[in-house]
């Protein structure tokens, strides 16, 4: 339970009701994994509409589908892996104490989340046009199905909250950022980093699920 | 403690509901008889009390959890064949088709003739009642004959029974649907046969002779209106019939008007194309289940209401 | 562990006994005060003060809301309430005794206070996260009030398609308040799943955990596991009624009966999350005023996680009438007789506690064996509603809410009111009026069974429920109801007069009146800052009457007591001799 003979500001971080930064550390990991598991639950509710619905008008989803631009969504994904690696290799350059190869890692993740908003911007903007709006606001004509609403209605729920949580995503590693510049984080103490990594990984996997699912099947 | 059983399927219900009633009030009897002669018994003596050391018993474990198991297996069972029977109509039963609408029960034989809030039946017949809704969640319940249903709008629902006396039984909604609810109540009436088919082909024509006046009145209470139209003044969910005829009324478009017969008739048979003003739309339409001979009748009784 | 190197600066921990302090002159009350200190405290046990105030009045809210109804159903037709408002009444009751009381009571309040202490652990595992949990909940309380005012909701707690769509009201902002709350709940849940994980005192080892916090444990996972599900429920239904979505709306392509599953997807093991906290508080009452050890450890202990992941498997048993399959009825059906069978094993190990034990029939035991009579009761009618046949002639009756009531208010109100009496002189070091404390309770176990035994005999006779207007023939069963809810009501209100008396005039309590063993009791009451003023050393189980008080209260000296980690020294632990007389 020793710690090293540590210059005041390594042990900043530590909070009081912690035994040592060991503790502190897999408790919040712990933490962030229990997070996770809500998220998996909170996303499974869509899921399961997904499903039912699916089983109800499977020409349904097989027609709109193909309203969705595979392209772009493929771009999406490779992209969104790329931050998840980029992320990761934050998280080692944090172990490191390569302060700047972790600022810069956090940038080219933030940048990489924010092409995936622009690229989601596109989609949305083009189907707007088209008419194919949420819920009630349906208006488009070209899809040779009753209940074409709701598949959209799905698909925007889903990619929608998804969106929401790549836009946090990008919040908190702004955050990190900051907390960077500001020489707060180092080998030991990284535990924000390796958190909100965590909470990237997670995002990623999510659109790994969503992307097939919506875009692949026609 | 339950209802009469008015149908061949109460008993079967009935009979589980006192096994499990007996059962648990033996127990709960053993439970208190526990609580209360420990609490004596074992009251303290001293602050120095010493008590044993009995961390557990495998075997009183065991038995406390397999008794009950058992006991519930047994009640699972028994449930299981009872909703079976409930759910399973003989393929002879005579169909009755049942549409709910806020706030009222339509029922529409396979004559054609549709009555409002009475479901009249033969005895000693089984009959199914095949169900649906125009609007929100609604349920069918009547508890003489043991049987509920919910009321979908988008899909059908049924129940079965067989009612084993002429009698009356009430029906009530417990879907909770909105404002009047409570008061979405129907009353089954149960015929012998021959009377039910002299009901059946008679039913509508005994108003043919009577005064269109004493007929409007009465079709205001058969057909729910009172539920939300007073008489007497009063504001209930609808305005008031009393001093209706002839009167000027604003609607919630800001256009006024007098409400004649064209607007009475208007608002029975497509109640949402114009709204009182202060008032909500939320009256079914009786197109279907009102003639015109009966919608007349209700004008001319509306005309008396000053 | 011994390596080379380390051999030369091996510590010496000295375990030595630390009697608790009768008459502490600091503690967690008088220290960091004023309102500012309160409203940004990170200390659990201000913060579960917090949460016990706010539930305290959402309890009265609700049950002003509920004399309400039951006074307009003295008589059959409208007294003094249109049925539009007696609507919004009786949805409000539901929303804000369940949601606002009842989900956060035990845990939030209770669970925040005691939890640490039980652990020896000077905090959870993430404070300031347990204050944002806090500010959450009052979040998602202000939306529902806002909710209230402007417009109403008259659905039902249980917000069913397609009325919820269309009926005019707040719907939105009310949902919209649940789903926040719902957060709060979560969050208190992945908090104490942490802390029992990471936060032990050494020695502390699973088998040695207080049944409390195995209580506590399932409840989170429960908490975890099935309140994201009401978010999303809850957010497609905003979304609905906002964008016309169409998933849950008929009128728009969509399913009622899909809104149902989602629903009772959560609120089926919400109601575990109401119950398992209590079922906790009850082991450690029934143990400690029997002065026994408890009858049944793992047994009670893995019930609690039987019934957290059976209950996941339930729902449907909300819907046996909606127009599920009967093969799906057939399985829900099977499934919540098993759930059952669990709880019956707890019940039993009770009362083999008190077999042969010391017992003290003090107020909070006296709860605890109301507890066991009414959520017996509970139980029953519970199998009852759960067989197939009788069901249908059941739900949707006042049979269902007297169950529930029974197993909501005689079961987890009486252990909360167990809970409250017992830690009450822990939270504040002062103790109540015993006699009022029994009268009270004798005064609302009267007042109970006079409200809700009518609802069994109203309700088997065919009496629905949610129903504004009735039928002449139950008029006597209510007017019974409604004067067994009086007599509660004044129950409740001596209660909250003798607790306030305490608070302000109440006599010392001493660190442990009870004589208990579990090792919240061996720090003073009320408890100082950070809890323990060294980091307890557990070498027996919570419940082991037989050995010494003082083997409860071995601990190692930490110097500052867990502060001032930057002043970097290694500290010489064997030389600190920290032992008071």
């Amino acid at each position: 339970m020793s710690q090293p003979t540590a210059l005041k500001e390594k042990l900043d971080h530590l909070q009081h009701h912690f035994i040592d930064s060991d503790q502190q550390f897999d408790a919040a990991k712990m933490g962030m994994w229990v997070f996770l598991v809500t998220e998996i639950l909170f996303f499974g509710g869509l899921f399961v509409a997904y499903i039912v619905y699916r089983s109800w008008y499977p020409e349904l989803y097989l027609l709109a589908s193909t309203e969705l631009d595979t392209f772009w969504g493929a771009v999406n994904t490779f992209v969104l892996i790329g931050s998840s690696l980029t992320v990761a290799m934050a998280i080692r350059s944090a172990q490191l104490d390569q302060i700047k190869g972790l600022i810069i890692n956090l940038y080219i993740t933030i940048g990489l989340a924010c092409v995936f908003m622009v690229i989601k911007y596109f989609e949305y903007a083009h189907k707007f046009e088209k008419g194919i709006l949420p819920g009630s606001y349906y208006s488009y004509e070209g899809i040779a199905h009753e209940k074409a609403n709701i598949f959209f209605s799905i698909y925007y729920m889903m990619t929608g909250l998804h969106g929401v949580h790549v836009l946090i995503g990008i919040g908190l590693m702004i955050w990190l950022v900051v907390k960077a510049k500001r020489k707060v984080l180092h080998s030991g103490y990284y535990t924000p980093v390796e958190i909100t990594g965590l909470y990237w990984h997670l995002v990623d996997v999510i659109w790994i699920f969503l992307f097939p699912l919506l875009y692949l099947i026609d | 403690m339950l209802p009469p059983q008015k149908s061949t399927l109460a008993e079967g219900t009935d009979a589980l509901f006192h096994f499990i009633n007996i059962t648990s009030v033996i127990l709960l009897i053993g439970i208190t008889i526990a609580i209360v002669y420990f609490s004596w018994k074992y009251r303290r003596r001293s602050d120095n009390d010493i008590t044993p050391v009995i961390t557990h018993n495998s075997k009183l474990e065991i038995t406390w959890s397999v008794i009950p198991l058992i006991l519930v297996m047994i009640v699972f069972g028994w449930g299981l064949t009872g909703y079976v029977n409930l759910s399973n109509a003989p393929d002879d039963a005579y169909e009755i088709r049942v549409v709910a609408k806020s706030w009222l029960w339509e029922f529409h034989y396979d004559t054609g003739f549709v009555s409002v809030n009475e479901l009249h039946v033969p005895a000693n017949r089984p009959v199914k009642l095949v169900m649906s809704s125009d609007d929100v969640l609604h349920s069918f319940y009547i508890p003489d004959f043991r049987i509920k249903a919910d009321v979908l709008p988008n899909r059908y629902s049924s129940v079965w029974f067989e009612a084993i006396e002429p009698g009356e039984s009430v029906i009530f909604c417990t879907e909770y649907c909105g404002t009047a609810h409570s008061n979405m109540m129907a009353n089954t009436f149960v015929h012998t046969q021959e009377e039910f088919e002299t009901w059946l082909i008679t039913a509508g024509s005994a108003d043919d002779d009577m005064d269109p006046v004493e007929l409007g009145e009465q079709l205001v209470t058969r057909n729910a209106c009172t539920t939300c139209h007073s008489a007497d003044g009063t504001t209930l969910q609808g305005p008031s019939y009393q001093g209706l005829w002839g009167a000027e009324r604003t609607m919630e478009s800001g256009e006024t008007l007098t409400a004649d017969e064209n607007y009475i008739r208007e608002s029975i048979l497509e109640p949402n194309a114009k709204i009182s003003q202060g008032y909500q739309p939320v009256m079914p339409s009786y197109s279907g289940s009102l003639n015109d001979r009966q919608i007349d009748a209700i004008i001319e009784y509306i005309k008396t209401l000053q | 562990m011994a390596t080379k190197e380390a051999t030369t600066s091996v510590k010496k921990l000295q375990v030595k006994r630390f009697k608790p302090d009768e008459n502490p002159e600091k503690h967690y009350l008088n220290q960091e005060t004023g309102i500012w200190a309160w409203m940004t405290t990170v200390d659990h046990k201000k913060i579960g003060l917090m949460y016990l105030a706010s539930i305290t009045f959402f309890f009265f809210i609700g049950g002003m809301l509920a004399l309400l109804l039951r006074t307009e159903l003295l008589s059959p037709a409208r007294s003094f309430m249109d049925a539009n408002v007696y609507n919004q009444v009786f949805t409000l009751h539901g929303a804000i005794m369940i949601f606002f009381f009842l989900i956060p009571s035990v845990p939030a309040a209770l669970g925040n206070f005691i939890l640490p202490l039980q652990l020896g652990a000077k905090d959870v595992a993430f404070p300031r996260l347990n204050l944002a949990s806090y500010y959450i909940y009052v979040i998602g309380a202000l939306f529902t009030i806002f909710a209230i005012f402007t417009g109403g909701v008259d659905t039902g707690w249980t917000f069913y398609t397609p009325y919820s769509v269309t009926t005019s009201g707040n719907v939105m902002a009310m949902t919209f308040g649940v789903f926040i709350l719902g957060f709060s709940s979560i969050l208190t849940g992945l908090n104490f799943i942490v802390t029992i994980h990471k936060l032990r005192s050494p020695g502390l080892s699973w088998n040695k955990l207080p049944l409390n916090l195995w209580g506590l444990y399932a409840t989170s996972l429960i908490q975890i596991l099935a309140t994201p599900v009401l978010a999303i429920t809850l957010l497609l239904l905003t979304m609905e009624r906002a964008l016309g979505i169409g998933i849950f709306d008929p009128n728009l392509g969509g399913d009622p009966v899909l809104y149902q599953h989602f629903f009772w997807f959560y609120s089926h093991p919400a109601v575990y999350i109401m119950i398992v906290p209590g079922f906790g508080i009850i082991s450690e009452v029934i143990s400690t005023f029997s002065r026994k050890v408890i009858f049944g450890y793992w047994a009670i202990a893995l019930s609690s996680l039987a019934i957290a992941f059976i209950g996941f498997l339930v729902w449907g048993h909300h819907m046996f009438t909606a127009g599920q399959s009967p093969l799906a009825n057939m399985v829900f059906s099977f499934l919540t007789f098993l759930v059952g069978i669990p709880t019956g094993i707890k019940i039993f190990n009770w009362l083999a506690t008190m077999y042969k034990g010391s017992i003290d029939l003090k107020t909070p035991m006296l709860y605890a064996m109301v507890f066991l009579f009414l959520f017996t009761i509970g139980g029953f009618t519970g199998i009852m509603l759960g067989a197939l046949s009788v069901d249908i002639h059941l739900h949707d009756t006042y049979y269902v809410v007297a169950h529930f009531h029974y197993v909501m208010m005689g079961g987890m109100v009486m252990a909360f009111l167990a809970g409250l009496h017992y830690w009450w002189p822990k939270m504040f070091g002062k103790m109540y009026n015993e006699f009022l404390g029994r009268i009270t309770c004798g005064i609302i176990f009267v007042g109970f069974n006079m409200t809700f035994l009518p609802q069994f005999v109203m309700g088997a006779q065919g009496m629905p429920r949610r129903y504004f207007n009735y039928i002449d023939q139950f008029q006597p069963f209510h007017q019974l109801s409604t004067i067994g809810a009086y007599v509660m009501g004044v129950g409740f209100f001596i209660m909250a007069g003798y607790l306030l008396h305490s608070l302000l005039k109440g006599k010392s309590s001493g660190s442990n009146p009870w004589g208990s063993r579990s090792l919240e009791w061996q720090t003073p009451s009320p408890v100082p800052l950070h809890n323990f003023e060294y980091t307890p050393v557990i070498i027996n189980g919570p419940y082991d009457y037989h050995k010494p008080m003082s083997e409860f209260q071995l601990g190692i000296a930490t110097p500052h007591n867990g502060h001032d980690h930057h002043a970097g020294e290694q500290t010489n632990v064997s030389e600190t001799e920290k032992e008071q007389a």
